[in-house]
């Protein structure tokens, strides 16, 4: 914890000598996120420090309303520093020369950071934007308590993941818990699936093309994908409530149904993030023994077991000295050290200590994405907003029973 | 004779000015981007109309417009009409026209959210955490997906919300004119032998027609707009699209101005038919008078 605080120090001074060069004064600024309670917290308190420090106010706007950010954009007040939740919108940003990019830091960024991660951030080869609080989608959570019961063994290919499957039906049990809903956003759990699945199946370079629509929708690769997904979703024999429950279940209460007594399902698939969702609400399990996770199986074994995630791109709209000193002191590793101590947030920085994650299971969730034999963002936070929803609702209307390939004609049209 | 002098401008002036800056403007504007790209700089001709009649999710957003517009102005004008009349007759009036217009002090978003516990959906194993499906497995059915059976099913349960919210509305609006009906006019036609049945549709009827009018075209346009229940509830999906629904995605979202501002012209030319049927009534109106 001392080590902690010196690491602070030494952050803050950094950034008090570069304020203080600096040249335009602007003593206030306002940071913007899609942040929940606890992650925005552990934020702020480090804003604090740095208030305190630099003599800086700032104003912080949490919110889920990404139509904010529009808003404000367009009535030309947008924040100093906005933390996206999606790649893509950054790259857009950049497109309509909103965006200020990062060349004065630059070499702190590559101190701290792998390349991959370096890459994501750049954009026709200007870095705009670095990336905090990431998490791994490749994950399936179970309990490690139940799998001993019942006598179920973790499975480490996609295979045995099917045989523990029909293993479980045969118990007269239902295996998988899945819930697409979501609000707006409804069906996004289900392209992380499907994602997944692109990444076992098609392999990274096909994922790539996928991505940058290089190949079409109507893609016998993308097709496959979808139906791996489906001989688990639409079997109503595997999930919880048949697709009905998979559509009209949050994903947030639907991992619940692993820890009820008795439990309602064994499986799930969902991001690291979701921990605090089920802990929330199960104040009791504890890690290692109530709840563990695995890593999504291979399906072919030459693809190895590629790793996908999320996270968010801290971008800035202004290129004043105090939005520069944020800028800095929001990258350097001590700051998400702190973030990394107190919420479990995933740090992409390199120079973060795994000694400061809380649990093993975050250790070996932050260990997973820095193993995997390759690692790719999210897909659908990668294409545009219009595309990436078109592909929620793929997901809702495949999963609704709708013609696979009228689904994918759709979205080919989408673009 | 008065000669004419320009002091009349001085007096409509500003009111012109203001319904010309926050009026005129924005619609003139909107036209303009409607043949506008997705930035709003560029042009790109009839796209976004073509856009709007030819693609899938448009059209399934027309057609359930269509669907709201006749089911929802239907039944909450009739239902209010039946309401307003019948509570007419009994003693406990006013406790039962209260609890109906209570949904009215409820926002749409509060609305959505009540119903969207209402319709939850649990799978028949367990306990049902959902109003509507605890009512249906208690007598022995299967727990129903309200909000995913298309295309039926679900467009009429969102349509119930709005319904439940209007309802009373229409009825106190319709039962105040109802209890404005001199009641000598309706004893005299009972004395003289009419039914019931006669006295409503011969006298009561006809004497509320424009009161009903105004019910109808104000829950028409109310229900052109539908935007916030689908929103809450559904967001469009499972087939329960609507235009205004669209029209936020198209701008907020994906900040295609072209498009957005296509739907809008379309909505506002779908309300002008109504605006001058209501218009060319009230000046029949006045013309009476």
């Amino acid at each position: 914890m001392r080590k902690l605080g010196v690491g602070l120090l030494i952050g803050l001074l950094s950034v008090v000598l570069f304020a203080a060069v600096g040249g335009a004064q602007q003593r206030s600024l306002v940071l913007m996120g899609e942040m929940a309670d606890q992650e925005a917290a552990a934020i702020e308190a480090t804003l604090e420090s740095f208030e305190a420090a630099t003599g800086i106010k700032v104003e912080t706007i949490w919110t889920r309303d990404p139509a904010l950010l529009t808003t404000r954009i367009e009535a030309g007040n947008p924040p100093d520093i906005v933390l996206l939740p999606k790649p893509g919108q950054m790259v857009s940003l950049v497109e309509e020369g909103k965006l200020k990019d990062l060349t004065f830091m630059k070499s702190q960024l590559e101190e701290d950071y792998g390349q991959a991660w370096l890459d994501m951030g750049t954009v026709k080869g200007t870095i705009y934007g670095f990336y905090i609080a990431v998490s791994n989608k490749s994950m399936v959570w179970y309990s490690p308590a139940q799998f001993a019961a019942r006598g179920y063994e973790v499975p480490t290919t996609w295979a045995e993941l099917n045989a523990l499957s029909d293993q479980i039906v045969a118990d007269g049990e239902t295996p998988w818990a899945i819930g697409l809903e979501s609000g707006g956003a409804t069906g996004w759990p289900g392209t992380d699936w499907i994602e997944d699945i692109m990444l076992r199946t098609a392999g990274a370079a096909v994922y790539d093309q996928w991505v940058a629509h290089d190949i079409a929708w109507t893609d016998p690769l993308i097709k496959t994908a979808f139906e791996y997904f489906g001989d688990i979703v639409l079997d109503p024999n595997y999930v919880f409530g048949g697709t009905t429950g998979a559509l009209t279940t949050n994903f947030g209460d639907s991992p619940n149904e692993l820890f009820v007594d008795p439990p309602n399902a064994y499986l799930h698939h969902q991001a690291s993030f979701i921990e605090s969702f089920f802990t929330a609400d199960f104040p009791n399990l504890v890690p290692g023994i109530d709840y563990d996770w695995f890593v999504t199986p291979p399906i072919n074994e030459a693809l190895g077991t590629p790793a996908f995630g999320g996270g968010n791109v801290v971008v800035t709209f202004s290129d004043s000295a105090e939005a520069q000193a944020l800028m800095r002191y929001l990258a350097s590793a001590a700051v998400q050290e702190v973030w990394a101590a107190r919420v479990g947030y995933i740090s992409a920085n390199k120079n973060v200590s795994p000694n400061v994650y809380p649990s093993d299971i975050v250790r070996g969730i932050a260990d997973s994405l820095v193993n995997a034999s390759a690692f790719r963002f999210d897909a659908s936070d990668l294409m545009s907003e219009e595309i990436g929803a078109a592909f929620w609702k793929a997901v809702v209307d495949y999963v609704g029973g709708e013609d696979l390939d009228a689904v994918l004609e759709d979205m080919e049209a989408a673009y | 004779m008065r000669k004419r002098g320009f002091s009349h401008w001085l007096y409509i002036g500003p009111a012109l000015a203001i319904l010309a800056f926050f009026l005129v403007y924005p619609t003139v504007h909107t036209i303009i981007l409607s043949f506008g790209d997705k930035t709003g700089e560029g042009l790109s001709g009839i796209a976004n109309y073509r856009f709007v009649f030819t693609n899938r999710a448009m059209q399934t957003a027309l057609r359930n417009n269509l669907l709201w517009v006749v089911v929802f102005t239907a039944v909450t004008v009739g239902l209010g009409l039946a309401m307003a009349v019948l509570l007419d007759r009994v003693r406990y009036e006013r406790i039962a026209k209260s609890i109906i217009f209570l949904p009215m002090a409820i926002s749409f978003v509060g609305s959505g959210v009540i119903w969207k516990f209402v319709y939850a959906f649990r799978p028949a194993t367990v306990d049902q955490i959902g109003l509507l499906n605890g009512i249906v497995v208690a007598l022995g059915g299967e727990p129903v997906g309200w909000l995913i059976e298309r295309p039926w099913i679900n467009n009429f349960a969102l349509i119930f919300v709005a319904i439940w919210i209007w309802t009373g509305f229409c009825m106190v609006l319709l039962s105040a004119t109802y209890k404005g009906i001199p009641k000598s006019l309706l004893e005299s036609a009972r004395l003289d032998g009419a039914s019931e049945w006669q006295v409503f549709w011969r006298i009561s009827f006809p004497l509320m027609r424009s009161t009903i009018a105004v019910a109808a075209t104000m829950m028409l346009i109310t229900v052109l707009k539908i935007f916030d229940i689908v929103y809450v509830m559904t967001n469009g999906n499972f087939g329960t699209e609507v235009i205004a629904n669209r029209m936020y995605k198209e701008m907020f979202q994906f900040r295609n101005f072209g498009r957005a501002s296509a739907i809008a012209v379309v909505l506002l030319l779908a309300i002008i038919p109504v605006m001058i049927f209501n218009l060319k009534r009230f000046r029949e109106q006045e013309a009476i008078r």
